[in-house]
């Protein structure tokens, strides 16, 4: 069994996650392995979020009452924390939404407004190609077929190859002068393969195309720089990094949010307004129509805090001797099959498998008899389950809290599994 | 194994599971239908056949994807369905599905249900009552459609 390192402590960890004390049954603790899915929260982000309510709480950008002032320096506060957490250059190119769906959709929207006055790089129109991948969650593939279909515009992607990473063989064919759009994960929420973005983003600038990266499940595991990735727009999910639901990032170049029309209008997102038209705010207020998650952002940075104070670095390497722990473990076992790479750099902590002749609900309802939470079904990648010929798989996504003895359970869970369905044939 | 456990994979479900009765897609058929859980992506395709006057399940034929508990759902269902009437089936459907989504606090009729008494387990875990209803809800929805058609 691999120790995490020194320096990580996890058990010091756990105490921070009161969640994690929780019993299922009288006897049975609760394994928590669905971070993928949302990932538990450090007493630190539900203090500060708590904490802001008791004492700060009011309407953002309103108001000239002192507590206006307050809670809007606690939401503008995180925004500079967040935008510090993924390497932004400014704080204005941090865009709060609901989720990492919203802000795949917002920029979806805006490329398909229609607005004559936007320059053609973000305008997508019939006969523009917009690229994708085959490994995609439906949130960053539905928004793209709709646009597709309100434009006129063709959807091509980027198929998976059998060794489950994106086989970019025909790279140079799929990306032409009519590609506008490369949208693409940074980390399969189902493979846990990771994608070769500075290959992608030099494909996407060789033909003048916006590289949008859906960074769902990859910011909260690794460390991750906007600056460095090269990308032009970042999804994130507040609930996967150790914050709060209810908010989402969107982060773009300024000089690309600058020229981007507005996705959802109304209050907060406007300059002037009379009753025939208005005109709208500079960004980031011209993308938060409404009144924000506040709380939710102040949840939002103290869980950078949480995350920057174990270290990325660390938290990688702790969840990488996790995989590698899980996927030896299952690979012991017969009859399993897993969905996704061998342990190389190229992967992170999502481990999905098969389980021959059983289906991934079954799989998941003995193991949860076990108290071991895994996620079950085709997680939101219907395409690529069946590209893989599977109906859906069993997942166990690993965070900063998971510990080796929880693995060497869930391993022992996994042949548990098959040898109940064994007894009772 | 703990106790929940094994009251949702009875040795019924098992068999069923393993077995299914009437399962195949047949002809000839007054309707078919297609049904999808889209949180799990399990699907089933059911045809029913009626006759006197649509008035008598003569068959109920269907092709299955899903786990144990929903296809051994199908398979307890088409058996209690085939050869009676669709009277005859309204109370045991109505009856069936009532104690499904009971939270376990209907004990259900084995006179009425037969088999289906084995799938009552699922009741006790939420997440597994759509598993169970989705044969019937595809049922309830062939049978629309066949005394619809021409109607």
């Amino acid at each position: 069994m691999s120790a995490p390192s020194r320096e990580f402590d996890v058990e010091a960890i756990r105490a921070d996650f009161p969640i994690l004390t929780r019993m299922l049954d009288p006897d049975t603790p609760m394994i928590y392995l669905d971070g993928g899915a949302t990932s538990q929260r450090p007493r630190q982000v539900i203090d500060a979020e708590v904490s802001y309510l008791y004492s700060d709480n009011a309407a953002v950008k309103r108001g000239a009452h002192r507590m206006a002032g307050l809670a809007t320096d606690a939401y503008e506060g995180a925004r500079e924390r967040i935008a510090e957490f993924i390497g932004a250059p400014s704080p204005d190119e941090v865009v709060f939404t609901k989720n990492a769906t919203e802000a795949l959709n917002l920029v979806a929207h805006s490329l398909g407004s229609g607005d004559a006055s936007t320059p053609p790089r973000l305008r997508v129109r019939e006969g523009d190609e917009i690229l994708v991948t085959e490994m995609e969650h439906h949130a960053n593939l539905v928004p793209w077929q709709e646009l597709a279909r309100r434009t006129g515009a063709t959807l091509r992607w980027i198929p998976v190859a059998d060794d489950f990473t994106l086989d970019l063989t025909d790279l140079d064919s799929l990306v032409t002068e009519r590609t506008k759009v490369i949208a693409f994960t940074h980390q399969s929420n189902v493979l846990g393969t990771l994608n070769p973005v500075g290959r992608l983003v030099e494909a996407a600038r060789g033909v003048g195309a916006l590289t949008v990266l859906d960074a769902a499940q990859s910011a909260p595991h690794m460390p991750f720089d906007v600056a460095e990735l090269g990308v032009d727009l970042v999804a994130l999910s507040g609930h996967k990094m150790l914050g709060p639901t209810g908010i989402g990032v969107l982060w773009g170049r300024y000089e690309l949010l600058e020229q981007m029309p507005p996705f959802l209008t109304g209050g907060s997102m406007i300059e002037l307004v009379d009753m025939e038209r208005s005109t709208f705010a500079e960004p980031p207020a011209r993308f938060e129509a409404g009144t924000p998650p506040i709380s939710q952002a102040v949840g939002l940075a103290a869980a950078c805090d949480y995350l920057d104070a174990l270290g990325m670095e660390q938290i990688a390497a702790h969840e990488k001797a996790l995989t590698q722990q899980a996927l030896a473990g299952l690979a012991g076992i017969d009859g399993v099959r897993i969905i996704g790479p061998a342990l190389s750099a190229e992967r992170s902590g999502a481990v999905s498998f098969d389980v021959a002749g059983r289906h991934p609900h079954d799989v998941g309802q003995v193991l949860d008899s076990l108290g071991i939470e895994v996620r079950v079904g085709h997680h939101c990648a219907w395409p690529l389950h069946r590209r893989f010929g599977v109906h859906g798989t069993t997942r166990a996504s690993f965070s900063v809290h998971t510990t080796a003895a929880e693995v060497d359970a869930f391993v022992d869970g996994v042949a548990h599994t098959i040898d109940f369905f064994g007894s009772l044939s | 194994m703990s106790s929940p456990l094994s009251s949702l994979y009875t040795e019924l479900v098992i068999e069923h599971d393993k077995r299914p009765l009437h399962a195949g897609l047949r002809e000839p058929f007054t309707s078919e239908v297609h049904h999808v859980n889209p949180t799990c992506g399990d699907e089933i395709t059911l045809r029913l056949q009626l006759t006197d006057g649509r008035t008598r399940i003569e068959d109920v034929s269907y092709d299955a994807v899903g786990c144990a508990m929903s296809r051994a759902s199908a398979s307890i269902m088409a058996d209690l369905l085939i050869g009676r009437t669709t009277a005859e089936v309204e109370p045991v459907q109505e009856h069936f599905e009532a104690a499904m989504r009971s939270r376990g606090r209907l004990a259900g009729d084995e006179e009425l249900i037969g088999d289906g008494i084995a799938l009552l387990g699922a009741a006790k875990f939420p997440a597994r009552v759509k598993c169970v209803l989705m044969s019937w809800k595809a049922y309830q929805a062939a049978l629309v459609e066949a005394q619809t058609l021409g109607a």
